[in-house]
């Protein structure tokens, strides 16, 4: 078996192609880089944005259904799966890494930071998130999280020298491999109980294991947990999170755009994955659900702390640092209603949805921080805010409504997002997390309030630092279309979820 | 469902929206101009809803001129509007009171105005919206929807302490209506359905029932968001701040039209789909209702500030709708569905009448002024008339809605005769507080220098301000004397809700 040459049917092409596209583009980018003059840089990105455009329409192609492409089903030996959660996961992933490429741009040029394996580094980052989502293997896991994360060390260190991006940069690298240690620590005890990294294999184990209380539950339980604390570190989950705010303030900005959505959205697939498919909800009697409670847990603290915290910053980097921890804590609500026997499904669903709304409204909020930003990294404190409404409408009301999306007032995505977080949670009979997630909004709006207020409220002479440039201005108005159109026809999300299923095993 | 073609209801409700657009997006709409597209764009708006008034047909209590179309059909919702007896008024009530607050502010906001006048509408729109919505998931957008503008209207237009007011504002309500938003997520679970009227008749057939426990946490769930909204005592003190900070029109509309998405909300939601939680709390709610009453006007008569004085008063006379509406019975709530319609139009004309003095003397202090009818006679009468109906005489609109909600409230089987005795007695205190302050800012001699060249109100000077208060005068004694028109058609629609309640309070006793 370990010695049988693959075919070309075992390598199931359209079912991996989108991955194997980007990171083969990615490669091919890396070489032409060194022959691309000095002066021309742009065209780099321009050649990663071609690329991932191209997958981007791939991904949208497999996931709607449009060509019956047979992209379903799983490759490399059952280590890979493409379904529609892949594909959902795909999306979100292309959109916010070309959005990024887009805020990059004009940025990198003024920043004097032009290198062409910034946009390569981005492009493999993607490629591991996109691995991430579509792992049924718990050494896929560990394999994607770290081409994911690599890339983004280097980045957050991009800004060289600089002292601030450096420290963020070392900050993450020594967590974020302490974090990787702690998967590997609990890969190899789930293994140990269960003799098996096929997520669907540990499902059938973990019926027997859990259900009778054999020995190897608390192994199993122990490396579940060291999983979860590993992903609860990609996702910036409290009280994993301390590395969040001054790795997401050292960053060059559309570093921090970029991982914001990438580094989460493959954490939080990862973890449905393994958690929501990996491991059984035993009922005979009482159910017995082996990580519910402890995803509650944390999810109720991260959302305390995430939106506490925010209400006492004074610099819009960390403000959006900490507002994405929040953000965090409402999507492991959903993560947590996948607990629920039967309600899995939902739970992804809302999980996937609310994800997409956050991409637009939270890269395009930091697409404004990038248009304020000075080229020495000042600029982003909520000071400079003051007036913005006068000098610069257009990007005061793009703010504006990223603001009242990230705080979920309709008619926006973030409501939507919201809305399904919501209603997953209610259907798995988590009623005390959701009304926790909905007094948090509350809290919410009193620091997102704050950013409109400075803008429209307060006298002062705010304005970009230089004059937003055509691909900055074409990604604000992206993101700001998106956060609206989202939230006004949400069918476009509910279509591309309700086929969204997490079962690996028929009969599930 | 089925869906139909495009209604008028529609048309009504998106006509200010286009307006909104055509003042951000043209090129060609200027400051100057962008408060005559707002003016024009809410004249036509109030001219297609009179067209429904014609069109409405008062034997049927269901809905009317709906417009049904997909939304989300994976989750059963639906983009669903529609009126019926109930809603037909309170959408009059907006594109009545809109057009009059666009012209009051032709004077008064002279900043930013596209934006001001875009915001207007935004609201205007938003506001139709929660009262012709007839999907759960629509009628929250909308709900919702009304926050934003109305937050920048007190934020960037308003007094001194905008900002505060503004937050206190946002952050009140939102934390109220979140607390629906669960609320309906959980009736939506339950029902299987988000729309209003299928859910209404699945309660009146037996085909949704709740636990008492469950029904009573969904009814409180929609009741604090409306009490705040109303608001209820005690949940009143954003109010104060809020119209004490806003412009003059966002004042008028904040009391002529906001307030009412509460007591709407109560009539449409609460009592059709929890009759038994509504009759368990109807004298819990009821008693509320009546401090709210006697509160409301204890305060007002201390005020020294003009402004907030007609603020207060707003705590009182919703305290008589909130009473009418959870006397449970035809009269009842047809007297608080009148009394909200007439509200609109004394309180945001009081208010209007403030904002007219404010803008020539620059103070709300009631001790500054004193003898205003010899300076400005014509404003003095139209105050005295606008103040009186506000105190319910009779002959005026205010009387016959209170003592409709006092006839409602006496007949009531689930309250008792105590509440009717002391919601009369804030009619009396009405009064006091009322003349008390008409006494001290008309009458007497002219003591103040600075009153003494103030101008009167003219066709030949601002011409705006008689606009604004002409109508109001108009509709002031149109209700007040002829109030038939406006029960008969609300008729229908009431029974509906409130021969089942009467079957319910029944069956409990």
């Amino acid at each position: 078996m370990l010695l049988e040459t693959p075919t070309f049917d075992d390598l199931n092409f359209w079912a991996t192609l989108p991955v194997m596209l980007l990171a083969a583009w990615a490669s091919v980018l890396l070489i032409v880089n060194m022959f691309i003059p000095k002066e021309k840089r742009g065209y780099s990105a321009g050649m990663a944005a071609t690329g991932v455009v191209v997958v981007l329409i791939l991904s949208i192609f497999q996931a709607s259904d449009l060509l019956e492409l047979g992209d379903e089903g799983s490759a490399f030996e059952g280590m890979y799966v493409a379904d529609q959660f892949t594909h959902v996961v795909n999306i979100i992933v292309l959109t916010a890494t070309l959005i990024g490429i887009m805020v990059s741009y004009d940025y990198l040029k003024r920043t004097n930071m032009e290198r062409g394996e910034f946009y390569v580094l981005m492009l493999y980052s993607s490629v591991g998130a996109m691995l991430m989502g579509a792992s049924r293997n718990l050494v896929m896991v560990l394999i994607a999280l770290e081409i994911l994360s690599i890339p983004l060390y280097i980045l957050s260190g991009f800004r060289r020298p600089h002292e601030q991006s450096e420290e963020s940069a070392m900050k993450y690298f020594l967590l974020g491999a302490f974090a990787s240690g702690f998967l590997v620590y609990g890969v190899a005890f789930v293994y140990g109980a269960t003799g098996s990294f096929d997520i669907a294999e540990i499902w059938e184990k973990s019926v027997s294991i859990l259900g009778n209380h054999e020995p190897a539950e608390y192994t199993l339980l122990a490396g579940i947990g060291l999983v979860i604390i590993s992903l609860g570190f990609k996702v910036g989950a409290v009280p994993f999170h301390m590395w969040q705010p001054d790795v997401y303030q050292g960053a060059p900005t559309p570093v921090t755009a970029f991982m914001s959505i990438t580094a989460k959205a493959g954490g939080f697939a990862a973890m449905l994955r393994v958690l929501a498919t990996g491991l059984a909800v035993v009922s005979d009697g009482d159910t017995i659900n082996a990580w519910q409670d402890t995803i509650q847990i944390i999810a109720f603290i991260t959302l305390v702390l995430g939106n506490v915290v925010a209400i006492m910053q004074v610099d819009l980097k960390r403000l959006l640092a900490y507002s994405s921890i929040a953000h965090a804590g409402y999507i492991l609500i959903a993560i947590a209603a996948g607990g629920t026997q039967g309600a899995a499904d939902q739970a992804a669903q809302a999980a996937l949805i609310y994800l997409l709304a956050y991409t637009f409204t939270n890269i395009g909020a930091f697409a404004v921080v990038i248009a304020l930003e000075r080229n020495d990294a000042t600029g982003t404190g909520m000071d400079d805010l003051k007036g913005l409404a006068a000098n610069s409408p257009g990007l005061a009301f793009a703010m504006a409504v990223f603001m009242f999306s990230l705080t979920g007032i309709p008619p926006t995505a973030g409501f939507m997002g919201k809305w399904f977080v919501f209603k997953a949670a209610l259907d798995a009979d988590l009623v005390l997390l959701a009304v926790v997630g909905i007094l948090t909004s509350v809290i919410s709006a009193f620091y997102y309030l704050r950013v409109i207020m400075n803008m429209y409220m307060e006298e002062g002479d705010a304005k970009p630092s230089v004059a937003p440039q055509p691909a900055l201005r074409a990604a604000l108005v992206i993101t700001v279309v998106g956060t609206v159109i989202l939230g006004l026809l949400p069918y476009v999300l509910t279509d591309l979820a309700q086929d969204v299923t997490l079962a690996l095993i028929s009969g599930r | 469902m089925e869906t139909t073609g495009v209604s008028l209801t529609t048309i009504v409700l998106f006509a200010p929206l286009i307006g909104m657009l055509i003042i951000i997006f043209s090129g060609r709409v200027n400051d100057e101009r962008s408060k005559w597209v707002a003016l024009i764009t809410s004249l036509v708006t109030f001219v297609l809803s009179v067209l429904m008034l014609f069109a409405f047909d008062r034997d049927v209590s269901g809905l009317q001129m709906e417009h049904i179309a997909k939304w989300i059909p994976s989750n059963d919702i639906s983009y669903h509007v529609g009126v019926d007896g109930i809603s037909i008024w309170l959408v009059m009530l907006t594109t009545f009171i809109m057009p009059i607050a666009i012209v009051s502010s032709f004077s008064a906001i002279k900043e930013r105005m596209r934006l001001y006048y875009a915001f207007m509408l935004l609201l205007e729109t938003a506001m139709l919206g929660v009262f012709v919505a007839q999907d759960l998931f629509l009628f929250y957008i909308f709900w919702e929807l009304t926050l934003v503008p109305m937050y920048f209207l007190i934020g960037i237009w308003g007094a001194e302490e905008r900002i505060y007011a503004a937050v206190k504002f946002f952050l009140y309500t939102m934390a109220g209506s979140i607390l629906m938003l669960i609320a309906i997520l959980w009736l939506g679970s339950e029902a299987g359905t988000f729309n209003v009227p299928t859910i209404a008749q699945m309660v009146r057939d037996g085909e949704l029932t709740f636990s008492t426990d469950t029904g009573r946490l969904l009814f409180l769930g929609f009741f604090i968001a409306f009490a705040i909204k109303v608001p209820i005592w005690p949940l009143h003190s954003w109010l104060p701040d809020a119209h004490v900070q806003a412009p003059t029109a966002g004042s008028v509309i904040l009391a002529g039209v906001l307030l009412k998405l509460g007591t709407y909300g109560l009539v449409r939601f609460n009592l059709p789909f929890f009759p038994e939680a509504a009759a368990d709390f109807a004298p819990w709610i009821a008693a509320l209702a009546v401090i709210g009453i006697i509160y409301g006007a204890w305060v007002s008569y201390a005020q020294t500030d003009v402004k907030k004085l007609v603020a207060y008063s707003s705590v009182s006379h919703l305290g008589f709708v909130v009473l009418g509406i959870f006397a449970l019975n035809t009269v009842g709530v047809q007297g608080a569905i009148l009394q909200m319609v007439n509200h609109g139009i004394s309180t945001g004309g009081l208010f209007l009448l403030v904002g007219m003095l404010y803008e020539r003397r620059h103070t709300k202090s009631i001790a500054a002024y004193g003898g205003i009818w010899k300076v400005m006679p014509v404003f003095s009468g139209i105050a005295l008339v606008i103040a009186l109906s506000s105190m319910g005489l009779p002959g005026l609109n205010g009387f016959v809605g209170e003592f409709t909600i006092l006839l409602g409230s006496a007949s009531s089987e689930v309250l008792s005769l105590w509440f009717t005795v002391f919601g009369a007695l804030g009619v009396i205190l009405a009064a006091v507080y009322i003349l008390f302050m008409y006494n001290k800012v008309f009458m007497g001699p002219v003591d103040k220098p600075e009153n003494e060249e103030l101008e009167d109100i003219s066709w030949a000077g601002n011409w705006t301000e008689l606009a604004a208060l002409i109508p109001i005068l108009i509709m002031v004694f149109v209700i007040g004397l002829y109030p038939r028109p406006f029960f008969e058609l609300m008729d229908a629609s009431v029974g509906e809700i409130t021969q089942f309640l009467d079957a319910t309070v029944v069956a409990n006793r």
